[in-house]
């Protein structure tokens, strides 16, 4: 499957990155060559298969609901770039 | 022997005996890091204030009777593994300045034995690529000839453990990232089971697929690390209630009884006629211990590169959605929208590698295509898990090359990704079945650059791979080479 310069910045911006359009250019360049790879699974038949997402049978991990020690106020803003003691800072919204 | 060349087991006699002390043996890690590290550039930060004083305070617990078998030894730790205190930046522009706040699992882990964290090493940007040629600060530089790859992702790891600037190193491997540098380096690499060991504070790359493991100088320090790491963690809620054996009391001379599977899909076209003298040699060594060797296959072996190039970027796209500039991490101050303060701060912090990642993932997980790509690449995984199943109904252990060749010359590979994703074509399927992997060195090419020979088995089967990679040393008798540095 080819991938278009467009859809390469749609997908882009999906994932919240801003491409110079040198980068577009090579980055449909590379998609490209990376997704006409992986065309080879065309080849397999997995209509009966089952997906696996996970290689261990481990049920929910439930524990007790019971409050554990966990990072201070200060501690937990100490590597926001901008913040004003209390919260995040982020440009204005509404 | 200059101390910094010691194994941990070699080091650990000499503290018992009281012929060193972890201070003596630390200081003599860093003059061999000053004396070497302008050309390997295995480090991301060196920790000397600290590791000096956890080597003190490893001297006093030796002295009181307290600390486990890493008491007082000097590791460096993958710099994607977060240690509370120590900035900690996944090899990326976006984490330059990121100071975590908590230890990660395996950290405190080695910190309740007593060992000492001498540094984080340099790795590919979150552990995306095979070459440890992604890292925002710099290339590390194989000991063995200096102007080829340490592999990756984990490079600093093996590196810095190959030039005797630690005595081990955890790194982390999600497609080969702990067992191909490993090889690359000569040194002993064991990617656990899934599972096996916590990945609570390990920065998240693909999280169906991450491992932490150990790169060390020899099988035996592999499982004294192995000791140390391994359990269940209720913080990571993937981890497993297994329990965990003495690793160590794996190591027993002989091969009796154990049957070794060759798989022949490991030994096709584009394998190095060097690599395949070397493995087939190591082959015959372990049939000379006592070992019966059997050709199994596992028929869809080639197709794991593309599943996982599915698999793994999507769930990066997924995870690494948090770096937007807002808790933590590199932030464009001029952004005046929300929207633009996330595209511009992640623009400006990943790398290409990572870009290319997350365009991919994000791609095979849009409207329209989830069914034709991730769903496809997760039943493919299901294949891939039964040609396992399949092929340990037949045999112990797989033994195969980690790699097709040995590592290339820096800068060789870095306008075509394709060919570097295929170089991992041998590693990858551990990952995606979730079983144990390992590299162990096997010999070395005309050139001098080291092979490994990589062991597989079942799921918790990490006593049997280091019962076999013991054998195999003992056999070849390569494990105290060095490269002239």
């Amino acid at each position: 499957m080819s991938i278009s310069k467009e859809e390469v910045m749609k997908v882009a911006n999906l994932a919240r990155l801003e491409l110079s359009p040198d980068e577009v250019e090579s980055m449909t360049d590379q998609l490209a060559t990376i997704l006409g790879y992986v065309d080879k699974l065309d080849g397999i038949d997995c209509r009966d298969i089952a997906p696996t997402t996970h290689v261990l049978a481990i049920e929910n991990a439930f524990r007790d609901d019971v409050v554990q020690p966990s990072l201070s106020q200060a501690e937990a803003l100490a590597n926001g770039p901008l913040h004003n003691g209390e919260a995040f800072v982020v440009p204005r919204v509404i | 022997m200059e101390l910094s060349a010691l194994t941990i087991h070699q080091v650990q006699e000499l503290l018992a005996k009281g012929e060193t002390s972890s201070v003596e043996v630390t200081n003599a890690v860093f003059e061999r890091m000053t004396a070497v590290e302008p050309q390997v550039a295995a480090y991301i930060t060196e920790n000397r204030d600290q590791a000096l004083a956890q080597a003190a305070n490893a001297d006093a617990m030796r002295g009181r009777g307290e600390g486990g078998a890493l008491c007082g030894i000097p590791l460096a730790i993958k710099d994607v593994i977060c240690t509370k205190g120590l900035r900690t930046t996944a090899g990326s522009r976006i984490l330059e300045n990121f100071i975590p706040p908590y230890d990660a699992t395996v950290m405190e882990k080695l910190q309740d034995q007593g060992a000492v964290c001498v540094g984080k090493v340099s790795m590919d940007e979150f552990a995306m690529g095979s070459g440890n040629e992604n890292c925002a600060f710099g290339t590390p530089h194989n000991p063995w000839h200096l102007d080829h790859i340490c592999g990756g992702s984990s490079g600093g790891s093996a590196a810095a453990v190959a030039a005797d600037e630690c005595m081990a190193s955890l790194g982390s491997d999600t497609g080969g990232s702990i067992r191909q540098p490993a090889s690359h380096c000569g040194m002993v690499g064991l990617k656990p089971t899934y599972g096996r060991v916590s990945r609570f504070g390990l920065l998240a790359f693909a999280s169906s697929l991450d491992q932490i493991g150990p790169i060390t100088k020899d099988v035996a320090d592999a499982a004294l690390m192995l000791n140390a790491i391994a359990g269940y963690d209720p913080r990571d809620s993937t981890s497993a209630q297994v329990a965990t054996p003495d690793y160590t009391k794996a190591l027993v001379a002989g091969l009796d009884g154990l049957t070794v599977g060759v798989p022949e899909e490991y030994f096709g076209a584009g394998l190095d006629p060097e690599v395949e003298g070397v493995i087939r040699h190591g082959i015959d060594q372990l049939k000379a211990a006592g070992a019966k060797v059997k050709e199994v296959s596992l028929p869809h072996t080639e197709y794991g590169v593309a599943a996982y190039y599915i698999i793994a970027p999507a769930e990066a796209s997924s995870n690494l959605a948090r770096y937007d500039g807002v808790r933590y991490g590199r932030r464009d101050m001029d952004a005046n929208s929300l929207v633009d303060l996330y595209r511009r701060s992640r623009s400006q912090g990943f790398g290409d590698e990572v870009k290319r990642r997350i365009l991919i993932g994000t791609y095979a997980l849009s409207s329209g295509y989830y069914d034709a790509y991730y769903k496809k690449a997760s039943q493919v995984r299901t294949l891939i898990v039964e040609d396992y199943k399949q092929a340990f109904s037949q045999c112990d252990v797989l033994v195969s090359p980690v790699t097709p060749t040995p590592a290339w010359r820096i800068g060789e590979k870095t306008s075509d990704p394709l060919s570097v994703y295929l170089s991992d074509l041998l590693t990858i399927p551990a990952n995606l079945a979730g079983v144990p992997g390992m590299s162990v060195p096997c010999g070395f090419s005309g050139a001098g650059l080291p092979i490994g020979l990589q062991l597989q088995g079942s799921h918790f089967s990490e006593e049997t791979l280091l019962r076999v990679a013991h054998n195999l040393e003992l056999r070849l008798d390569i494990a105290g080479k060095k490269p002239a540095l």
